[in-house]
Parts: C-alpha cells; sequence; structure tokens
C-alpha cells in the first residue's frame, strides 16, 4: 500500500507530517476557541436573563 | 503650518527632546558592525552601503514612538485634530519636522560613517543621494504607523513590527542605488524607482496617516 | 433578497449553522481525496523523484496564503464602507487562518528545496515575498491584539490591511529587481493554459487546491461565528456592568 518514496522520503512524509499538524493545531484551536466563546455567550445570555 | 514647524523642531533641539538620539544610534550600530564580521577592509567595503542603510533606517525607527505619543500626553494632539489646519497638512509637517531632525542628520553623517566602513570612492555620493531621496519616505511611512499605534499603551514594540515590513521596498531600492553606485555600476534605474517611492508616499501617506488618527482618537 | 442581509449577524449565524456541515464535508473530502490520490496514486517525478509529492501541500497552500490576505483586504473594504460588523471580524477570523498556509507554504518549499536547490533557503524573490506576507500577517494580528476598542481596532487593521496591500505588492516588485529568482514559474498559468505540470500530477492538485480553498472557506466561517459570539458576549457583559 505504502508508494516507494524512494532516497527522498523522509523529506516527503515530513513535508506531509508539517503541514498536517499545522492544519490540525489551527483546526483544534479553531473549535476549542469556537466552544469556549458558545459556552461563554450561553452563560451570560442566561445570566442577562435572570436579571431581567 | 510653520509654527507647529518651528514648535516640532524647537522641541526636538531641546535637551531631552531626541535630537542626536538617532544620530548617536547610527554611530554605534555601524561601530558594532566591524565588531560582529571582522576588520577586514575587504569584507568591510563590500558590506558598507547596506550595513549604512540599514543603520540610518533603525536609527530612524527609534525616534517614531515619540512623534505622536508626547503630543498625545500634552494634549496638544486634540488641540490639532480640532484646529483649523487640516489633519493631512498637520501630519505632513510632523513628518517633515521628524524628518529634519533624524533623516537629515543621518544622511549628512552616513559619508563619514561610510569612510570608516571603507565605502569604495564613488560610493560616497551615491549613498549621499539614495539616503537623501530615501529617508524621506521612511519618516513619512513611519507617521503613519505612529499614528497606527498612538492610542496604544506601550505600542513602540508593535510599532517597529509594523513599520519594518512597510520599510522593505524603499530599503531594497536606496540600497541597490548606494551598492551600484558603489561598485562604480549605473544606478540610475533604481535611483528613479526610489525617487517614484518617495514622492509617491510623501503624498498618499499623509492621508492614510490622518485617516488612522481620526479613528484611533474617536 | 440581496446578499447585503447576511451581514445581519443573526442572519450570518443562522446561515453559517446551515451550511457548515455540507461545507467541512465538502472539504474534508476534497482536501482528503486530492492529498491521499497526489500521496499514493501519483508517480514519481523523473528529476525530482517523489519529492513532487509535495507539491499537494505547498501549492494549494501558498495559493490560500495569498487569497486569504486578498479576501481580508474585499472585507476590510466592505467593513470601511459598509461598515458592517460581520465582516470586519471575517477579516479578523481569517488572518491566522492565512498565516497557518503561508507557514505551510514556507516550510513545505524548504524541505522541497533542500534536496532540490541544496538548500533550505535561499533569498530569492518568490521566497521573500513570502516571507514579507508572513511578516503582514504577525502585524495585523498584533495591531488586532493591541487595540482594546473592537470598532477602533477593526478601522485600523483595516487601513492597515488596505495600506499594508500597495506595500506588499510594491515589495513583490521591489524583491524581483533585487534578485533574480530560483524559484520555477507559476504551475497553471490560467491567462495562457499552457500549464507547465503533466495530467497526472494535474489532476490530484486541482483537488488539493478545491479542498484548501473550501476548508478555508469553512474554517473563516466558523471563526467569525466565534468572533460574532466573542463580541456579543462582551457587549452583553458591558450592558449588564452598566445595569448593575
Amino acid at each position: 500500500m505504502m508508494p516507494e518514496l524512494g532516497k527522498y522520503a523522509s523529506e516527503v512524509m515530513s513535508a506531509y507530517a508539517v503541514s498536517l499538524l499545522l492544519l490540525a493545531a489551527l483546526l483544534v484551536v479553531t473549535l476549542w476557541r469556537g466552544r469556549a466563546a458558545r459556552r461563554a455567550l450561553e452563560e451570560t445570555e442566561a445570566e442577562a436573563g435572570r436579571r431581567g | 503650518m510653520r509654527a507647529l514647524l518651528l514648535r516640532d523642531l524647537r522641541l526636538a533641539l531641546r535637551a531631552g527632546g531626541g535630537f542626536g538620539l538617532g544620530l548617536a544610534f547610527f554611530l554605534i550600530v555601524v561601530m558594532l558592525v566591524p565588531f560582529s564580521v571582522g576588520p577586514e577592509a575587504q569584507l568591510l567595503q563590500a558590506i558598507a552601503p547596506g550595513v549604512l542603510w540599514l543603520g540610518a533606517l533603525l536609527a530612524c525607527l527609534l525616534s517614531l514612538d515619540r512623534l505622536l505619543a508626547l503630543d498625545l500626553e500634552d494634549g496638544s494632539l486634540e488641540l490639532l485634530l480640532t484646529a483649523p489646519l487640516p489633519l493631512e497638512g498637520a501630519l505632513a509637517v510632523k513628518a517633515l519636522a521628524h524628518w529634519l531632525t533624524t533623516g537629515l542628520p543621518l544622511v549628512l553623517a552616513a559619508p563619514f560613517l561610510g569612510v570608516m566602513l571603507q565605502l569604495a570612492a564613488p560610493g560616497h555620493l551615491w549613498l549621499l543621494i539614495s539616503l537623501a531621496l530615501g529617508t524621506p519616505a521612511l519618516s513619512v511611512i513611519g507617521t503613519f504607523g505612529a499614528a497606527l499605534t498612538v492610542g496604544i499603551k506601550r505600542g513602540g514594540l508593535l510599532l517597529s513590527l509594523l513599520v519594518l515590513p512597510l520599510y522593505i521596498p524603499t530599503l531594497i531600492f536606496g540600497a541597490e542605488v548606494a551598492r551600484r553606485g558603489a561598485a562604480g555600476l549605473d544606478a540610475s534605474t533604481p535611483l528613479l524607482m526610489l525617487a517614484g517611492l518617495t514622492l509617491a508616499v510623501v503624498a498618499l501617506m499623509p492621508f492614510a496617516a490622518a485617516a488612522v488618527l481620526r479613528m484611533g482618537l474617536r | 433578497m440581496s446578499l447585503w442581509q447576511y451581514a445581519n449577524p443573526v442572519k450570518f449565524l443562522a446561515l453559517s449553522a446551515r451550511v457548515q456541515p455540507a461545507l467541512w464535508a465538502l472539504a474534508a473530502v476534497f482536501t482528503g481525496v486530492g492529498l491521499l490520490w497526489g500521496f499514493f496514486g501519483t508517480p514519481d517525478d523523473a528529476r525530482q523523484g517523489s519529492t513532487v509529492k509535495i507539491i499537494y501541500l505547498h501549492v494549494p497552500a501558498a495559493l490560500m496564503a495569498i487569497n486569504a490576505w486578498f479576501m481580508m483586504l474585499v472585507a476590510s473594504l466592505i467593513w470601511l464602507i459598509r461598515r458592517h460588523h460581520v465582516s470586519a471580524l471575517a477579516a479578523k477570523a481569517a488572518a491566522p487562518v492565512g498565516l497557518v498556509m503561508t507557514l505551510i507554504a514556507l516550510v513545505t518549499g524548504a524541505i522541497w528545496g533542500q534536496p532540490m536547490w541544496g538548500t533550505w533557503w535561499a533569498w530569492d524573490p518568490r521566497l521573500t515575498s513570502f516571507l514579507i506576507l508572513f511578516l503582514f500577517y504577525l502585524g495585523y494580528i498584533a495591531l488586532w491584539q493591541a487595540v482594546e476598542d473592537p470598532d477602533t481596532a477593526a478601522d485600523l487593521t483595516s487601513v492597515l490591511c488596505l495600506v499594508g496591500s500597495v506595500f506588499a505588492v510594491l515589495s513583490r516588485y521591489a524583491v524581483q529587481f533585487w534578485n533574480q529568482g530560483l524559484h520555477q514559474g507559476t504551475s497553471i498559468p490560467v491567462a495562457t493554459g499552457n500549464r507547465s505540470v503533466a495530467d497526472v500530477f494535474f489532476y490530484p492538485l486541482v483537488m488539493a487546491m478545491l479542498g484548501f480553498g473550501l476548508l478555508f472557506l469553512a474554517l473563516v466561517v466558523y471563526r467569525t461565528g466565534t468572533e460574532i459570539r466573542l463580541r456579543r458576549t462582551s457587549a452583553l457583559r458591558a450592558r449588564m456592568n452598566r445595569g448593575a
């Protein structure tokens, strides 16, 4: 299944690894911040609702 | 406008105004270069135009954060905002004052420092010309940067981060003029590019600076 | 009905909630297929060997790095002219994505350049321009973080984006003037149609480019939603504090 990468295997693999890692990090940070923002807004809205 | 110019010049010349500080910084940078790369005359000669341009650029940057911050502190910036004089004009004058107190001394000092760095003989004139043409652009772009960060506490570092990338075209053309001049090549193409760039920047940047200053202090 | 109705944050959130599942799915499919096809299903290049596979990351990332800035420019203009908050927040949301794309393009380029050009880094016009673009992203993001009042921050960053765009183009030409490069020309010149990439590499590359584009879109839509919620939270907090 794994293609024969020849003598440049380490270069190709590291390029994919670094890029996917960077994308994954961006994705995780984005989702984490999004979740936190959603929660904060819900809490604040609930609080605002209680106070009237 | 003349009153504003004279006021800025007088403030800069007064003790603690920062006049001469840029010049001293320039001298120190140039002095540190042989310490860091070694004293061989040939190597110094090769890098002299670039080092002098870079030193002048950094020295210009040094005094930018005082350009508007001091006026904000003593309230004269608000006066400028409400003054009958258009803010664009006021900022152009302030940029001119900055150039007269920072850029011009650098331009005049550069050939002497060039001697210390073994700059080749025809290079001095070209260096002088390129700096004389390029440093006004640095002052005007810097005024925009100062206007952008004036409302920010401790904005000095941010100012450098924002302004330095904007300095790239000026540096490239200016240093290219000095390098070609020092090497005895034809330097007219980068010289024209540099002149065009400076004229465009001087004409347009005060408007951008005034716009961000109004936004920032609203 | 006009496009501008989505400038309303509530409408934007409702729409983004509707399109996001499809957007993410499409982005995942195109990126996945493009990259997997490129990685497993394409032959090695005669000269470059297997390093040609890096192109499926490098070119799409570079494309999106530039397009992200362009999108920020358009969004900044819309904010300055029509003062739609969603627009300003979308520009803010896009900047870190563009930054990461620029970083990917630079890193994959360096990894590819090491065996092919014999160096990780050369002061080539394209490489240098991307480094400059990276600095512009950093400055833009730093300015957003430094200004406290959100509307002022939107104003200032918008103008910075405009001025930065002019200077980025200037730098591009200045850098070209300064040094002739090593970097090969555009892989897929749209205007001439004479692409320098063979079909076997071309189709997965287009898939990956579409995938990265969709991924960028999905990320920006999601992040804009986040920014809208953060803004509303702080606005509510401010109102409650005033009331209390």
